[in-house]
């Protein structure tokens, strides 16, 4: 699905991250710890072609993306469902737009069809004509998640989607993404939260990367 | 091919339109520009259309024309005349010729002198008036002909006075023109201008788009279809406010001269219809090469 071959990634003169080698085959369930500041956005970043690794070689669905057009990295991203940090709404839509966003850009009307059941999943069926300034963090975050599954894309990438939640809310979260992955959707999360970590363990065998001194490392199995 | 794209953008996609947020001085700018720019384009249009009119009355009506001019001594004009009359019927190219009455030079002059000019005692030329066929006469041979048959004649065609004016008409007509292409050429940066503002100002709702899997073209569309239909509405009313205007021009009138004919007329009043769609079709290639220019900038 997804591989890094010695990928670096260089920002403003310095190294953020170096010699970078992983593969993440389908199905498979992964979390990316480290560090504030260690890199764990950029390299979901890179994973959906939003930054291009300054050095090595990265390869989204048997293409390296430095081979990619702009219209192909579109195509490529419908792909990936991203749940991004801050979510990045639009904010003058309503809950159900933002969330069949990405199937209105494709023109898959059959996929906005499918709106009420994802909306029930996540348990927002009562907020669709809610703007996202008017929804709690949680809210928010499962929004997001929606948004990232509507297109039942191969591979899902969260990032810190758990920041801004109870552990409750948190665990609710997770559950989702767990039930995505058994699904066969290829999984990885951002999160330096290792209480997350650890329940996530007990449901699925999911792996840890570790980001540490630039380079990314498979955790110990004691997390 | 980019009739295609403007009939796919015109169709719309009513999720297209909707990403993209209403913005707010854009949206009159692009209208009351294209209004302003079309209205002056009317007038532009009328006034190159009034040029090509005169220029044509006079390269036409007049090349056709010229007048034979008899200085002689009182005793010898009507001789002369006649003279001139036999040569004149005798030369090809020549449809008719007749020589004016003395009221008709009377008629002439009366507008300088008055009505009571004395037309027998002062040494007024006799004056010829010539109409040539389609094929036209040899006015250096006319002439030649007209020194040994009629010394006192001199051949005037016209051409001396008649060149500048159908050229300074000519020149209005191309200054019309001009004035239509820089009018669109404003028009057309004005239309960049307020598309890269909406564009730069919808940075994060393109990054979202992009994101989730959007192409340029499905980007650009929402706003290309947005410029357009705006350029569109105010053109119109910019055409139909310079038809109005031009209706209120006087109609044409031999005394007033040129001014008086600046309108339209007959089926000219269809033409500035043509420059709404036109303004519709330089909005939208502007705003499509704005937007997948600033696109490539933006993400």
């Amino acid at each position: 699905m997804i591989a890094f071959e010695n990928v670096a990634y260089s920002y403003g003169g310095g190294e953020l991250l170096s010699e970078v080698s992983l593969r993440l085959a389908p199905g498979s369930f992964h979390f990316l710890t480290g560090p504030s500041g260690a890199g764990k956005s950029t390299l979901l970043k890179l994973c959906y072609a939003e930054l291009l690794p300054t050095a090595g070689h990265i390869t989204l669905f048997d293409r390296d993306v430095r081979s990619l057009s702009r219209d192909e990295v579109a195509l490529m991203r419908r792909r990936i469902g991203v749940v991004h940090q801050d979510c990045q709404f639009l904010d003058h839509l309503p809950l159900s737009a933002n969330v069949t966003l990405p199937a209105m850009v494709s023109g898959r009307d059959s996929a906005i069809a499918d709106l009420d059941d994802l909306l029930n999943w996540v348990g927002l069926a009562k907020l669709t004509a809610s703007l996202p300034p008017q929804l709690s963090g949680g809210e928010r975050q499962r929004a997001a998640l929606a948004r990232a599954v509507i297109m039942s894309p191969d591979v899902l990438l969260a990032d810190e989607p758990t920041g801004n939640l109870d552990w409750e809310m948190s665990l609710r979260l997770l559950t989702l993404l767990v039930e995505l992955n058994k699904m066969g959707k290829t999984i990885l999360i951002a999160t330096h939260d290792m209480n997350l970590i650890r329940a996530a363990k007990q449901q699925v065998p999911a792996r840890v990367l570790r980001i540490a001194k630039r380079r990314v490392q498979l955790a110990g199995a004691d997390l | 091919m980019k009739l295609l794209l403007l009939a796919d953008m015109l169709r719309g996609d009513k999720h297209a339109d909707r990403v993209v947020p209403p913005s707010g001085h854009t949206a009159w700018l692009t209208s009351f520009t294209a209004a302003a720019m079309t209205f002056l384009a009317v007038f532009a249009l009328a006034l190159s259309l009034a040029s090509g009119r005169l220029a044509d009355r006079w390269g036409d009506a007049l090349a056709r024309s010229a007048t034979i001019r008899i200085s002689a001594p009182t005793g010898q004009m009507d001789a002369q005349t006649r003279a001139v009359l036999d040569v004149l019927a005798t030369t090809p190219g020549i449809a008719r010729a007749r020589a004016m009455t003395d009221a008709e030079q009377r008629a002439l002059l009366e507008p300088w002198f008055g009505p009571d000019l004395p037309l027998d005692a002062l040494p007024i030329p006799r004056l010829i008036e010539i109409t040539e066929d389609d094929a036209g006469y040899d006015s250096e041979g006319l002439r030649q002909r007209l020194t040994a048959e009629a010394p006192g004649a001199v051949l005037d065609d016209h051409s001396r006075w008649r060149k500048p004016l159908v050229m300074a008409a000519e020149r209005l007509r191309l200054l019309g023109l001009m004035s239509i292409l820089l009018i669109g050429a404003t028009m057309a940066a004005m239309i960049i201008l307020a598309a890269n503002a909406a564009l730069a100002a919808n940075a994060q709702v393109i990054r979202v788009l992009r994101l989730v899997g959007a192409r340029d073209a499905y980007i650009a569309r929402a706003f290309v279809r947005r410029f357009t239909l705006r350029t569109l509405a105010g053109s119109t009313l910019g055409a139909i406010l310079g038809m109005l205007g031009a209706a209120l021009l006087p109609s044409a009138d031999v005394a007033g001269g040129f001014l008086t004919g600046l309108s339209f007329q007959g089926a000219g009043w269809l033409l500035p219809l043509i420059l709404p769609p036109l303004a519709a079709l330089v909005a939208f290639a502007a705003t499509r090469f704005a937007a997948f220019r600033k696109l490539k900038e933006l993400t």
